[in-house]
């Protein structure tokens, strides 16, 4: 069998459609789209269809569009952008424990420029109370930013109800949207968002390329200083392949996503099904139901997170993990702890995400191949030693 | 990111059980930090006759457990206290920096094994 990618939250790989689409931005559409001459427009013209195509996937207008190098840069101007260009009405930012750090370090690097930042907690399966979010809100509150989905459990926001929350005050309201976009259906109007990031490598997209709504009206600063690009908004010349890539990607993920939303899920409760009978005190990090079609993020208590990704990458199969040491840091996930894991159990975590090329052959093959890592890794756990004489 | 020394000994991890009634037991780390082992010795005429061990924690973890206990069976007590978290580390052929603390981990278990031992024999410590 070939390798089995279950990383799918990390990144993708691009469709045929998205590289057959940027193909000729390769070759013959090589202008430079802000120039004037026929090579310019040539370019020009798939900048725009790509634009609109985007547009019409999230229910929002073309010039609401704005393409960005990614997630990160994408959160990094909703956020500063909304904060700066607010100042004088306010300096108070209400986001949660449990952002992608293109957030969390944006707020916190935030607050060292003056801002005051309330970072609501998340109950037991990583979901905000909308009632939370309100009861935080003061009269210097300037944002709102919650994200749509959490890339490492999958819970799945409330973001329309915290989207009417935040017009009734009259407050900007950010998602960073990167794992919901070509995932679950998005709606810009429906979810009552002024600003959303994406991510094109996320939905079988090239990577480098993302994006950000902002809705017309929205009182937000330049980020990227130095260019007529974007309608003066962001600097740097455009870039045409990946905005076209994109756009095809995320064309077909919309255009399947209910078949494919419905297939995934399938696969994503048979594997969290298996994983929860054939491991031993296993549990179910996240929403059981509220969470993204692809997303499967399990606590396997007494062993590390890392320790499993590298025997199971021995196997052959690509997965992640919360764990600390595959972050670098000394702290396990700070989603993981923001739920209510204890250290060691967050340490433990293991995170599997389909895609729609998944397969169910490639479900049990993981089914089969888990298990007895586990045992071997327990088998060399004195933390499991400790528990198994503690039982007896 | 590992040496592949590093994933031999992780693949393949030497010494790994316990030992029953072991002469000395050494266990560092904690598992809030995602790390902990535990070394047992078997000590016969100051000589380390068998080392085993078992660690919770990462690749590196495992590694520098599984090396650590190599490099100090069939030492006697004074060599497996010198062992030096650098020394294992150049035996694995380098660890990334943020693993560096699994190798002192391993050092430090060794020490807390001998240094378990040593209680029970204060007449074979030399100084």
């Amino acid at each position: 069998m070939d390798r089995i990618y279950m990383d799918n939250a990390a990144t993708t790989a691009v469709c045929p459609e998205a590289l057959s689409a940027m193909l000729p931005c390769f070759g013959e559409v090589f202008g430079n789209a802000s120039s004037i001459h026929g090579d310019g427009r040539k370019a020009r013209k798939y900048l725009e269809d790509a634009r609109k195509t985007v547009a019409a996937c999230l229910n929002a207008k073309p010039q609401e569009i704005y393409f960005t190098s990614g997630g990160s840069e994408s959160d990094n101007w909703a956020v500063k952008g909304a904060a700066f260009a607010n100042r004088e009405k306010g300096n108070h930012i209400i986001t949660t424990q449990i952002e992608h750090h293109a957030v969390l370090h944006t707020c916190q690097w935030l607050e060292k420029q003056g801002f005051e930042v309330t970072y609501l907690p998340v109950d037991e399966y990583g979901l905000v109370d909308p009632k939370a979010v309100e009861a935080a809100i003061t009269d210097r509150t300037i944002l709102i930013t919650v994200m749509a989905a959490n890339n490492e459990i999958g819970t799945l926001e409330p973001v329309a109800e915290i989207g009417k929350i935040a017009k009734a005050h009259k407050i900007l309201f950010h998602t960073d949207a990167v794992q919901a976009v070509g995932a679950v259906p998005v709606d810009v109007n429906a979810w009552g968002v002024d600003m959303l990031s994406l991510s094109g490598h996320k939905f079988h997209g090239p990577k480098g390329i993302g994006a950000l709504y902002v809705r017309t009206g929205s009182r937000v600063d330049t980020f990227l200083h130095g260019g007529a690009q974007e309608r003066g908004r962001r600097a740097s010349t455009e870039n045409v392949p990946g905005a076209v890539g994109m756009a095809a990607a995320l064309k077909k993920a919309v255009e399947n996503l209910e078949e494919n939303g419905m297939r995934m899920i399938d696969l994503r409760d048979r594997l969290i099904r298996g994983i929860l009978e054939s491991v031993p005190y296993a549990r179910l990090n996240g929403h059981p139901l509220m969470r993204l079609p692809g997303n499967v993020n399990v606590s396997i208590p007494y062993v590390e997170g890392e320790a499993l990704l590298l025997r199971l990458d021995l196997a052959g199969v690509s997965a992640s993990s919360g764990s600390a040491c595959t972050s670098g840091s000394l702290d396990p996930s700070h989603v993981l702890l923001a739920i209510g894991l204890p250290h060691e159990i967050a340490h433990g975590s293991l995170r599997l995400t389909l895609t729609d090329t998944s397969t169910g052959e490639e479900v049990d093959e993981v089914l089969r191949l888990l298990p007895p890592i586990v045992e071997t890794l327990r088998g060399m756990s004195p933390m499991y030693d400790d528990f198994l004489n503690g039982q007896k | 990111m590992y040496s592949e020394k590093v994933m031999d000994h992780f693949a393949n991890p030497r010494n790994v059980g316990e030992i029953e009634n072991a002469d000395g037991v050494g266990t560092v780390g904690n598992a809030k930090c995602g790390d902990i082992m535990r070394m047992y010795l078997k000590v016969e005429n100051g000589i380390i006759q068998d080392v085993k061990f078992k660690t919770f924690g990462c690749g590196a973890a495992i590694a520098t457990s599984s090396m650590a206990t190599e490099m100090v069976k069939g030492k006697t007590l004074k060599e497996a206290l010198a062992l030096t978290n650098k020394a294992v580390m150049e035996a694995l052929d380098g660890l990334p920096p943020v693993k560096v603390h699994c190798s002192l981990l391993a050092e430090e278990a060794i020490h807390a094994a001998v240094e378990d031992y040593l209680k029970n024999h204060p007449e074979e410590r030399i100084d």
